[in-house]
């Protein structure tokens, strides 16, 4: 009843072709970003903005950036985490640099030099496909973990050999280090997540994305339509390793706080393509849901077993999360491949027609 | 430093071809072993079209299963036949809890569902043997053990009689499988369900029956490499990253094919050792981990296929 698009009229193109055509969809976003952008930060616990919603929105990025690629443009990378790296160190380096210039600059200049990286590794999409690929991108993330260990210029020599936020301050008040508040820290990712997700949301509904979506369903047949492949596909690993590699920077500089190399390891790639995959190929929503789901299932089993009254030490809770996790991943894609967008797609349907099937 | 990189690692082969010699058979050793594993790939992909990303997981499983039963106070032997019915029970497991209702899925969809099986049988496994890493039982499956010192080229060159038994088994695995494969009616089935699932289906095929057995067979090949593995280092789920490797592997000598998988297999190890030893230092080391995926990458540039793959025929 509440979601009905009745007396809602297009009278232009422009209209139509809205991203959100229904009104109540609109009302919905402001108020998801109003929860977001007010009620959180001031009704939030320091536990759940920081241990919960910074960590999820970062995922959310980096699952973003990897569904632009595989979602949309079909190129299936396993290299995520490593690009991630690429983000946060070139980060690292530029604010300790220069550190008089604003971190949030930083944080999304590093971007551009994790696409560098990533056009470089999508070099060979070209030629090679489907699972050839991921061996391309595997190779980007071995050889760039490697490089984050052996090459001790990237962590300015330290000793430990990791990579630590230093202080920086937005408006006099510090963003990073042990002082900064989690509200800030959180209004920060927000803003970044937010501008981003706004931007791959303009991005795939256009030209670009159109282009994408057509070499990833036949790549042959969008050559023969006018679409030139190399420039269309490293587009897509630029633009893919552009969002993972700020969300690398916005993980350690205002989640973690320090990170060593193990923090980009293939773990990590897998975890993100979980949630690309959980969450639904091509949908920029089910990134979100994704990272919500993966990141938040273990959270949840932990605090479960306490709950339930039932005393297991912390080992046998974490294998048998491992256990539902993959059971999970399993149950999923048999009763909905396509993700949780699918089953959001199908709810919203369900509710434009109640009370009618169809 | 272009010296360094073109001249200088030639130079010293020649000087020392005892230390040649061990590094190539090292590479082999590690090759054999990344060729098992790939094979298990290889097995799966042919009959099911499933990019089976737990084989790495299942070479830790059947490895930990043999491991922990024996602890557990069962004789070795024993141990072994009970490893293989767990095995049989998880490719049953696997036929009827993922396979059968994920049928005609898209690649990736099925690829996934490999990796939540990876996860399950992570937790699986650490849940009922414990996350510390095992000794293998070698001494007690009567596998020899100890080290061949041959004197040649002007130095003595070792080789583990562990390695030289794996080498035979693999060689007698990879000869058993091609007959399975060219002489019975199973294997006959199989490949008529590696060429077309639904021309396999109407000549009266049961892909189920066929899933079941492909599965077995990957976890005995599994096993098999989990036994080889445990032996020369120890049995741990560290063994998964090392898995990964058979990626390249597989991708150099073609997803389909059985003799791809044994030289893609040679061809990284060798070329990794030969790499980590004689350029390695240049970069300060450790490119061991790099290295084979870009061996694979660059044959990869010259045939998008694999090096025995059978050739990729795009239409519209």
């Amino acid at each position: 009843m509440l979601y009905r698009e009745t007396g809602q009229f297009k009278t232009s193109y422009k209209a139509d072709m809205a991203v959100f055509p229904i009104r109540q969809d609109r009302i919905g976003l402001a108020v998801i970003l109003l929860l977001a952008f007010v009620a959180t930060p001031l009704f939030g616990s320091a536990f759940l903005l920081s241990a919960v919603m910074i960590p999820l929105l970062v995922f959310a990025l980096a699952a973003l950036g990897l569904n632009l690629l595989t979602g949309y443009t079909g190129q299936l990378s396993l290299g995520t985490a490593g690009f991630m790296g690429v983000g946060a160190y070139a980060c690292y380096k530029l604010t300790t640099f220069f550190p008089e210039v604003n971190l949030i600059v930083w944080i999304l200049a590093s971007g551009f030099f994790s696409a560098a990286v990533g056009v470089l590794f999508g070099l060979p999409s070209l030629r090679i496909k489907g699972f050839y690929l991921a061996v391309a991108t595997l190779a980007a993330q071995f050889f760039l973990q490697w490089c984050f260990i052996r090459i001790p210029w990237l962590y300015n020599n330290n000793v430990s050999g990791a990579i630590e936020a230093p202080v920086r301050t937005l408006f006099g008040m510090p963003i990073t280090g042990p002082h900064a508040t989690p509200e800030l820290r959180y209004l920060v990712v927000l803003s970044i997540v937010a501008l981003l997700t706004w931007i791959a949301s303009n991005l795939v509904h256009g030209r670009v994305g159109r282009s994408w979506m057509a070499v990833r369903d036949m790549d042959i047949a969008a050559e023969l339509m006018g679409i030139r492949l190399l420039p269309t596909k490293l587009l897509a690993f630029a633009v893919s390793s552009f969002y993972c590699g700020v969300a690398g920077a916005l993980m350690v500089f205002l989640w973690y706080g320090s990170a060593e190399p193990e923090v980009f390891s293939i773990s990590q790639s897998f975890l993100i393509l979980f949630m690309v995959i959980i969450g639904g190929l091509g949908s920029l929503i089910g990134s979100f849901f994704g990272a919500a789901l993966i990141y938040g299932l273990p959270i949840v089993l932990k605090s479960l077993f306490p709950m339930l009254g039932l005393s297991v030490g912390a080992a046998t809770i974490e294998h048998i999360t491992f256990m539902v996790v993959g059971a999970m991943i399993i149950g999923f894609l048999i009763v909905e491949p396509h993700g949780l967008a699918s089953i959001w797609r199908t709810i919203k349907q369900k509710l434009r027609v109640w009370p009618f099937p169809y | 430093m272009l010296y360094n990189i073109f001249i200088d690692p030639f130079v010293q082969m020649a000087g020392a071809p005892d230390l040649l010699v061990q590094a190539l058979w090292d590479g082999l050793v590690s090759g054999v072993l990344y060729a098992l594993i790939a094979l298990g790939f290889v097995l799966i992909f042919k009959a099911s079209g499933v990019f089976n990303f737990a084989q790495g997981i299942m070479v830790v499983f059947a490895a930990l299963t043999l491991v922990g039963l024996y602890e557990k106070g069962v004789p070795a032997y024993v141990a072994l036949a009970l490893t293989l019915v767990v095995m049989f029970l998880l490719a049953v497991a696997v036929e009827r809890v993922v396979l059968r209702p994920l049928v005609n899925q898209p690649d990736i969809i099925l690829f996934m569902a490999t990796f939540g099986l990876t996860y399950f049988l992570i937790g699986f496994g650490e849940l009922v043997f414990g996350g510390n890493p095992k000794a293998m039982i070698t001494a007690q499956l009567g596998l020899p053990r100890g080290v061949i010192d041959v004197e040649m080229l002007g130095g003595r060159v070792s080789f583990q009689k562990i390695d030289i038994a794996a080498a035979v088994i693999a060689s007698i695995m990879v000869a058993a499988l091609a007959v399975f494969f060219q002489k019975t009616r199973i294997g006959r089935a199989l490949r008529a369900v590696a060429d077309s699932h639904k021309a396999a289906l109407s000549v009266g095929i049961s892909l189920n029956q066929i899933w079941v057995i492909v599965w077995f067979a990957a976890g005995v090949v599994a096993l098999a490499a989990g036994i080889m593995w445990g032996a020369r280092s120890e049995v741990s789920f560290a063994l998964e990253i090392v898995a990964l490797k058979a990626l390249p592997v597989l991708v150099l000598g073609g997803f389909t094919s059985v003799p791809g998988a044994i030289v893609g297999g040679l061809i990284i190890g060798v070329g990794e050792k030969l790499g980590e030893f004689y350029w390695g230092p240049l970069v300060g080391g450790g490119i061991e981990t790099w290295l084979a995926y870009f061996i694979a990458l660059a044959f990869l540039l010259f045939r998008p296929q694999g090096l025995f793959g059978e050739k990729i025929i795009e239409r519209i």
